[in-house]
């Protein structure tokens, strides 16, 4: 699907929820969404478009939590990133392991790292740092 | 029936050659579920990789892996090029193109081999590392490192390939190529790998789509997807190639997957060669002033599968923030279908199955004291001792 197509779809699917759409480069598109709309709006992207779920970027930013969905359309080397703003103080959004296993790791990771809630995770347990961190402690974070 | 009786796998084993736990929890000889701890070779290097420069930064995720230790760099500075709009000179793209696909035979050979290692059959496994050799001696001879070749930066490489190394080079394919007949027979022909590899681990597409798996580990479930062909970079788009798939989804698919892959990346290898030789001399990078703001997305078909540099910059010269995914944290994840079921014995082969690399996959090492919360060390502190411990290795007292 050509990025313009994409791009028509989305805005016409989720017109509430879509804040702004950027365009950067030929093959890569970054879509600013409500948080509230992410399971939505992932759910679209994995089942109807069929697009694979690459991985997740979370940023520490002054906006609050940023959280990056990155998605492949692996028939025309497009990637999407599904972008939300979470608050700072209490950055939490619903889990995505639902729809597809892949976030599971990455999930567990970001609340590690960053400190962000993964609500309706099955097991939001740390990944790496088992044992060796304290607690509260989420080393990703600009805090300093 | 009796309880779940749990056999670990780590977190040092013979078996592995990297740090990792696996609790299988088995009800006689069969597993029926697997738990993991992840987190022995965490380095934090997403975060020291803001404390560097951009130049740096290759030298950094080069140490990511010790295998596939140019897919990394490969792909931030596919994301660096993206940021600053830059387009690589040709000549830098054949020889980047030369040295992924060098990689990509070495590191299936070594799998190759330690598949051979798992299944007790270590004929293939001395095979298979012998074979190896060859193109560790390239890469010496191109860039003076068996591993970690230190040959990327932004807007091109660091050295050229010179024309009596292009014959040397082309002299060794053939090698290679027969070789892989050789393996290819071993492993192919034989019917004990036919019995211990066929329908065991079986991955299908719907796994693949959920777990979102990538490279050899898709592939071998009829998942063609390959960064190299999707979102072409390189010289990838300059030259005849093609996307080797399989259907069946066991660790037989994968293997044979991985086998043809090398027959592949042997005639991308030639063809690069040739033009380089028509071409004989060329600019191998462009002058690169400045890195704009902005955000970047960097992929590369690593051994293993795509690899996905995150890039945010700010202007400055330092990434505000960089996301690494290596395609091992996508594929281990599979190890919950691929090894529930089996027996033992063929959880083992069906763990090796995706080439997992677990450096990769966990990407600080700064330690805390739980009840104190107290650093035991810091960045500096760990320096510090690799330095003290380089300085008695000189004065040679060990």
């Amino acid at each position: 699907m050509k990025i313009e197509e994409l791009t028509d779809t989305l805005k016409a699917g989720f017109e509430k929820d879509l804040l702004r759409v950027e365009r950067h480069g030929e093959r890569r598109l970054s879509v600013h969404i409500a948080p509230a709309a992410i399971v939505n709006v992932a759910r679209f992207m994995h089942v109807h478009l069929k697009l694979r779920f690459i991985i997740a970027s979370a940023m520490h930013t002054r906006k609050g939590m940023e959280i990056l969905y990155h998605f492949s359309d692996d028939s025309s080397g497009n990637v999407i990133n599904v972008q939300v703003v979470l608050d700072e103080k209490n950055p939490e959004i619903e889990s995505l392991t639902g729809i597809f296993v892949a976030a599971d790791w990455i999930e567990r990771e970001m609340h590690e790292l960053f400190g962000i809630s993964f609500l309706n995770h099955p097991n939001l347990e740390k990944l790496l740092s088992e044992g060796n961190w304290a607690e509260g402690v989420h080393p990703y974070r600009k805090d300093k | 029936m009796g309880e779940k009786k749990i056999i670990p796998i780590g977190p040092y084993h013979p078996l592995q050659e990297e740090p990792e736990l696996f609790k299988l929890y088995c009800e006689g000889e069969i597993v029926r579920d697997i738990k993991w701890e992840t987190g022995y070779n965490h380095r934090g290097i997403e975060k020291l990789s803001e404390q560097k420069t951009f130049d740096q930064v290759f030298f950094l995720v080069e140490r990511i892996c010790g295998i596939c230790s140019t897919s990394h760099p490969f792909a931030f500075a596919n994301a660096m090029e993206e940021i600053a709009g830059i387009e690589v000179p040709d000549r830098a793209k054949y020889i980047r193109t030369i040295i992924a696909e060098l990689e990509r035979i070495h590191s299936h050979l070594l799998w190759v081999g330690l598949a051979g290692h798992f299944l007790g059959y270590n004929t293939v496994f001395m095979w298979a590392w012998k074979y190896r050799e060859p193109v560790l001696d390239l890469f010496e001879m191109i860039t003076g490192n068996r591993n970690s070749y230190a040959m990327f930066k932004i807007g091109g490489v660091r050295r050229d390939i010179t024309g009596d190394q292009i014959r040397e080079i082309g002299k060794v394919m053939p090698v290679i190529k027969k070789k892989t007949d050789l393996l290819a027979g071993a492993v192919m022909d034989d019917p004990v790998i036919h019995a211990r590899t066929k329908g065991v681990g079986v991955l299908t597409r719907e796994d693949i789509a959920g777990y979102a798996a990538v490279g050899p580990t898709a592939r071998a479930s009829g998942v063609a997807i390959d960064i190299r062909r999707d979102d072409p970079y390189a010289a990838y788009p300059l030259v005849n190639w093609k996307v080797i798939t399989a259907e069946a989804g066991d660790v037989f698919a994968k293997a044979e997957v991985r086998l043809l892959e090398m027959y592949e990346s042997v005639a991308i290898i030639e063809q690069c060669l040739e033009k380089m030789k028509k071409e004989k001399e060329g600019e191998t990078g462009v002058q690169v002033r400045e890195i704009p703001e902005g955000m970047g997305t960097g992929r590369a078909e690593a051994p293993r599968g795509e690899v996905f540099h995150f890039v945010v910059t700010d202007g400055s010269n330092s990434p505000v923030r960089h996301k690494i995914r290596a395609p091992s944290y996508v594929n281990i994840a599979t190890f919950k279908k691929s090894c529930v079921g089996q027996t033992i014995a063929d959880a083992t082969i069906s763990l090796a199955a995706v080439d997992p690399c677990y450096c990769c996959t966990e990407r600080m090492a700064v330690a805390y004291d739980r009840q104190s919360g107290r650093k035991l060390y810091d960045g500096h502190e760990i320096i510090g001792i690799s330095q003290n411990k380089s300085d008695i290795i000189r004065e040679g007292n060990i």
